[in-house]
């Protein structure tokens, strides 16, 4: 609870080395770039970028849950807070990738080429 | 100071007054919801992007090209050691702020003010980070031509390294003058010129017979084509525009969109990140001045510290999706 007084720097600097080893395998993927996750797809999108949106959302977990303090709220503020982001991100991110993959098509299969 | 921290004490009497929904005071129950919407609104930016790069996903920039200069490795290619660089600096700044947050659990006033103190600081480096990753995407390196059509070719060499416009333009004897306001008839100037005409890159490309054109297009490989000679000379006939570096309406990384939206949403959060220091700045002389020790409650360093962690938050977003992806 964040009502209790109590210290929890261990805590926090665990969540920190845990943050940047997660960065730094981020990085070294995004240089070296191997190919065997490069170019398999798994749904639609490579491996590669399967490993990167995992990470990331791990990191913002991490973020949220210890930095923030979101694990000593309530549960009603918790998904008060949690439920709606997650929903209207998934949903945003479904019109407008399933659009821009549209209109890609439009562009490739006819005589436009691009006008905007 | 009742007004501001509020605790709750009586469960049993819903109604009674004095109580907290959701367990948490106002302000950092407002505090949370404030999040909630500002990254709702980032969320529409980074989906936009997404939008625009399905759009033009066979002819989108890729990243580890764009972004590869260091601080004091002139000419070396380090791609994204730089944004590493930054991310940990924030994360850094972060951790410094959670401390911040634990010791005033524990109502020690020096070690929050120096834990404050070092959060401000990473957020400076890292704003000022982010100033010298503009000024060098601003400024370009290699510089591009842009056709008729809008789209846009880059030099390479045989191996397919980047030549840069200076290696090989020629110098025409043309001499076109800068208009500037004071030579200006009635309000009139235009945009800085490039440092080479269309007619100078055309006239070096074909002295130099090694060079060939890339273009946008992303092969199966995941690479830029580059096209043969005779198909280099073709497309280089349809030039419009000599491109050096990037602004708004024009950028030599390829996509238009590219350059508009690195602008927006790397400016919107380095705003952010800004106001955050304001705002830690504000509560850290608040710290300094007693005032959360007579208020008995450090909940105010805890309420800023939700905004500076959602600000990490989102760059750990924005990281992904602009260097990684």
């Amino acid at each position: 609870m964040s009502h209790e007084h109590v210290s929890n720097t261990k805590r926090i600097w665990f969540v920190f080395g845990l943050l940047s080893a997660v960065t730094t395998v981020e990085v070294f993927l995004g240089i070296i770039k191997p190919e065997f996750l490069h170019m398999n797809y798994f749904l639609g999108m490579n491996l590669l970028n399967w490993i990167f949106y995992s990470l990331t959302i791990y990191k913002a977990y991490y973020i949220v849950w210890a930095f923030m303090h979101m694990e000593g709220e309530k549960s009603t503020l918790r998904s008060a807070v949690v439920a709606p982001v997650i929903f209207l991100v998934l949903y945003l991110l479904f019109i407008l990738l399933t659009e821009g993959h549209y209109i890609f098509g439009v562009f490739k299969n006819s005589t436009i080429k691009w006008n905007f | 100071m009742g007004a501001t921290v509020t605790t709750a004490n009586n469960e049993t009497k819903t109604w009674g007054g004095g109580n907290e929904p959701m367990g948490a005071s106002y302000g950092k129950m407002m505090m949370w919801f404030f999040i909630v919407s500002d990254a709702l609104t980032f969320s529409g930016f980074l989906a936009a992007y997404g939008f625009s790069r399905f759009k033009f996903i066979e002819t989108w920039p890729l990243a580890e090209e764009v972004f590869t200069h260091f601080p004091f490795m002139h000419g070396v290619s380090a791609p994204m050691y730089y944004v590493a660089l930054m991310t940990f600096i924030l994360i850094f700044s972060s951790v410094t702020m959670v401390l911040a947050v634990d010791a005033g659990h524990q109502m020690k006033k020096d070690k929050v003010a120096i834990y404050m103190f070092l959060t401000i600081i990473g957020g400076m480096i890292f704003v000022g980070s982010q100033a010298w990753e503009w000024k060098n995407f601003i400024k370009g390196e290699y510089g591009a031509i842009e056709t008729k059509g809008g789209s846009l070719l880059q030099f390479v060499d045989k191996d397919g390294k980047r030549v840069a416009l200076a290696d090989f333009a020629a110098t025409l004897p043309e001499e076109r003058e800068q208009l500037t306001r004071n030579k200006g008839r009635w309000f009139m100037d235009e945009p800085t010129l490039p440092s080479y005409s269309v007619a100078e890159v055309q006239a070096g490309f074909k002295s130099h017979p090694d060079l060939l054109i890339r273009t946008e297009v992303i092969t199966a490989e995941k690479k830029k084509t580059v096209l043969s000679r005779a198909e280099s000379e073709l497309r280089l006939t349809q030039a419009s525009l000599v491109v050096e570096g990037a602004n708004l309406t024009h950028n030599e990384y390829g996509s238009k969109l590219f350059a508009d939206f690195f602008f927006f949403i790397t400016g919107f959060h380095g705003f952010h990140v800004f106001s955050g220091i304001i705002i830690n700045i504000i509560i850290f002389f608040n710290v300094l001045m007693g005032t959360y020790e007579k208020r008995k409650s450090y909940e105010m360093v805890e309420k800023v510290g939700l905004y500076w962690h959602f600000v990490d938050l989102v760059w750990v977003f924005v990281f992904t999706v602009f260097y990684l992806v």
